[in-house]
């Protein structure tokens, strides 16, 4: 049968599954727009197209499904940019739809053109530019494909609009067969078998877990051999909820702000197991100083260039974790570590995660009651700074998929997007964004979209009147000269004349506006906020503008040169 | 730094060269020379790449184009007999007085005159880089005007 460009944009995202889209239109997609008005999908319209990029992001992270997102030519592709970025550094599967100038316009500069596929190049794992109708049932089906598969990613496809005016004969593939794509998904026995080997000769192991866990879905596995092993667990920031977190293995984040043990553990371990985790510069610290005891590094990865990209990992296996982490399972023998679990203990005790217990305000204690009031069963996301490790910190999640933040980019804006997206995926879920008041305001617009879309999500700003993390690193290395962080009417002192009011911004867009100034305040709050139906809630947490993030690996410091309180 | 020849068969498509280019520049490496022709199969293009960097780099450089999508081989000759070759066309100054003389060198490389004005000639040389370096040293002293190169093209020797 034949179908316009348009028709089989539809029918082709009804048959990938796709249940829901963000985005905004614009006259190069308005062919698209006109067969949505029908479609049987739901649209959400945003309020910038970044907020549509890390919806579909929040989206795809609560549920593993690839997130999908569309925006018109020129002004909307380029503000889709960052949502692309994020996704493609914690490899999340996104498709991303742009409307472009019609094809005999392309190159001409013509009114709202960008090269599309060429500004987003560096930032997706691939894209397309759809040149004849012919080819885009087969370009979609593609782009799901390579989102999804291997080391996923965002994949944008550019679709110029006389494609979408365009018709021919409608023909799904019924498969996929990229000659140049081919992701390698089982790990090479010989090279499980030398991991199994190198366990077993290990004293002081420690698994070291990276985002790729999520997205293998490799739990299980990964808590069976730790505990068949007995192999303490640290999770990246990515991972955080990958291992449960209350288990007697798990030692918590590592990196810049992981904890003690967490670090230690690394600098003292004879094997480090790697397992979808990349060996960034946040986790390593200072490269040269990193892991000097280990005799063994075992890395699992899906993506080779990952392996032995900064740390040379003498055991490298290329594949899948989930199934890496099955056979490996049935070939280790039982161990005991009792002794080096003592060690790690002995540095936890040492070095515990803790915050001052005066009588003030912490953003700590503020999460600390977010997780004890939900059990750690909600989603939380976080935006970028000190709220962000804080959430990482003193959230303990007890399910993958629950903690969603911008790892790898560290984007500012994220998290509430991303909550949206979440709860809009899993309407029965509690989703809280863990909010800083400076990130919090770069896509505060999607309150709109919260409020029309009747989404119940939470935004706890741990507000500090300033762009935290900034202001601890000027605290800390920059003599506390406080250049460009006070997010306050300056003579005035933090607090005395916010701008803006985070309460009446909330009313003023149909949401409800909560502010707590104490502690004791804090869980009535919450309590409310949790009776809150069919809108979105914003919780004015108005906490010590001083505080810090501790432990802290300085960077360029080795990760056991971690600082633990103001000098 | 060691320098090494890489070949990368990539689908014959608009945005390839670009991608290629890209993950150069994004990751630093560095790149000597690229060639880019159409292969016997005329959907597929075969770009022969010389970079420089040390082991760790020059396995990442093969990753990394094993990563892009439209990237369909990629294979590396240092442990393979090939040949490479390149092409350079060099505009010398020359005159009645030594002109001779630069044909003489030019026989000696098997290299050829392709054409002459009254005060240059171009030489067109083929050859491994070391052929044409050994030629451009010999040039030199005449005065070298202007040189254009294709690039290193390789392929392995024997039915492989
Ligand atoms: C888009 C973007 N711009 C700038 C930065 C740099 N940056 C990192 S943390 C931070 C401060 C964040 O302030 P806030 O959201 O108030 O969170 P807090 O650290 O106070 O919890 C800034 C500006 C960033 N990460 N992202």
């Amino acid at each position: 049968m034949e179908k316009s460009g348009a028709e089989i944009f539809v029918e082709s995202l009804i048959r990938e599954n796709v249940k829901v889209l963000f985005g905004i239109p614009g006259g190069v997609v308005l062919p698209i727009f006109d067969k949505l008005y029908d479609a049987p999908i739901k649209f959400v319209l945003t309020r910038h197209e970044q907020g549509a990029a890390h919806m579909a992001d929040g989206y795809a992270r609560a549920t593993g499904k690839a997130g999908v997102c569309v925006a018109t030519s020129g002004p909307g592709a380029a503000n889709l940019t960052t949502g692309l970025a994020n996704a493609h550094m914690d490899s999340i599967p996104l498709v991303a739809f742009t409307g472009q100038v019609a094809t005999h316009l392309i190159g001409n500069d013509a009114f709202q053109e960008t090269d599309a596929t060429g500004i987003t190049r560096p930032i997706t794992k691939h894209n397309f530019l759809v040149k004849e109708v012919k080819d885009f049932a087969r370009i979609i089906r593609e782009a799901f494909y390579i989102a999804r598969t291997g080391r996923p990613g965002p994949v944008l496809v550019d679709i110029p609009v006389d494609i979408q005016r365009a018709s021919c004969e409608f023909i799904w593939p019924e498969k996929v067969e990229i000659r140049s794509y081919k992701p390698v998904y089982q790990g090479h026995p010989k090279q499980i078998e030398r991991a199994a080997e190198a366990i077993a000769n290990s004293e002081r192991p420690v698994f070291y877990v990276g985002g790729g866990v999520v997205a293998a879905g490799a739990y299980e596995e990964l808590q069976r051999i730790a505990e068949k092993a007995d192999i303490p667990v640290t999770t990246t920031l990515m991972a955080i909820g990958a291992f449960p977190t209350d288990h007697r293995l798990s030692i918590g984040m590592l990196g810049m702000h992981g904890t003690y043990q967490a670090n230690h553990a690394m600098q003292n371990a004879d094997l480090i197991i790697a397992v979808g985790a990349r060996f960034d510069d946040r986790c390593t610290g200072k490269l040269a100083a990193f892991a000097p005891k280990t005799k063994n590094i075992i890395h699992i990865d899906v993506d080779p260039t990952s392996i032995s990209k900064t740390v040379t990992a003498n055991i490298p296996v290329v594949g899948d974790a989930k199934s890496i982490l099955a056979e490996l399972l049935k070939i280790i023998k039982p161990k005991k570590h009792t002794l080096w679990l003592t060690q790690i203990k002995e540095w936890e005790e040492k070095h515990p995660l803790d915050y001052p217990q005066d009588d003030k305000l912490y953003p700590q204690y503020v999460v600390e009651k977010i997780c004890e009031i939900t059990k750690g069963e909600a989603i939380v996301t976080t935006e970028v700074g000190q709220n962000q490790m804080w959430a990482a910190q003193f959230y303990k999640p007890k399910k993958p998929r629950h903690f969603l933040s911008s790892g790898g980019l560290g984007t500012m804006g994220y998290g509430f997007p991303a909550a949206i997206g979440a709860k809009i995926a899993c309407p029965n879920e509690i989703v809280i964004d863990i909010a800083g008041d400076g990130s919090f305001q770069m896509n505060i617009q999607e309150l709109a979209t919260a409020v029309i879309n009747k989404v119940n999500v939470i935004v706890a700003i741990l507000n500090n009147s300033h762009l935290g993390m900034v202001s601890q690193w000027q605290r800390l290395f920059y003599k506390r000269r406080y250049s460009a962080v006070q997010l306050y009417t300056q003579p005035c002192k933090p607090f005395t004349c916010p701008v803006p009011d985070f309460v009446k911004v909330a009313e003023a867009y149909g949401a409800v506006g909560l502010r707590v100034f104490k502690k004791e305040e804090v869980l009535p709050a919450l309590k409310k906020a949790l009776k809150v139906k069919n809108k979105p809630v914003v919780i004015d947490f108005v906490v010590e503008p001083e505080a810090n993030v501790f432990p802290m690996v300085p960077a360029g410091a080795a990760l056991d040169e971690i600082i633990t309180s103001l000098a | 730094m060691m320098r090494r020849t890489i070949s990368v068969l990539v689908e014959n498509k608009p945005g390839v060269l670009a991608r290629i280019s890209n993950l150069f520049s994004a990751r630093g490496f560095n790149i000597d020379s690229l060639a880019v022709g159409e292969t016997e199969d005329t959907t597929v293009s075969r770009m022969t790449i010389v970079v420089r960097g040390d082991e760790r780099i020059l396995e990442q450089v093969e990753k990394q184009l094993n990563k892009l999508i439209d990237v369909i081989k990629v294979s590396e000759y240092s442990q393979v007999e090939h040949l490479e070759r390149d092409l350079a066309l060099v505009k010398v100054k020359a005159d009645k007085s030594n002109r001779s003389e630069i044909l003489q060198i030019v026989d000696i490389f098997r290299a050829k005159i392709v054409d002459v004005s009254p005060n240059s000639v171009i030489i067109e040389i083929t050859g491994d880089e070391d052929k044409i370096q050994a030629l451009l040293n010999m040039l030199r002293p005449f005065g070298i005007k202007e040189m254009v190169r294709t690039g290193i093209v390789a392929m392995a020797r024997g039915s492989k």
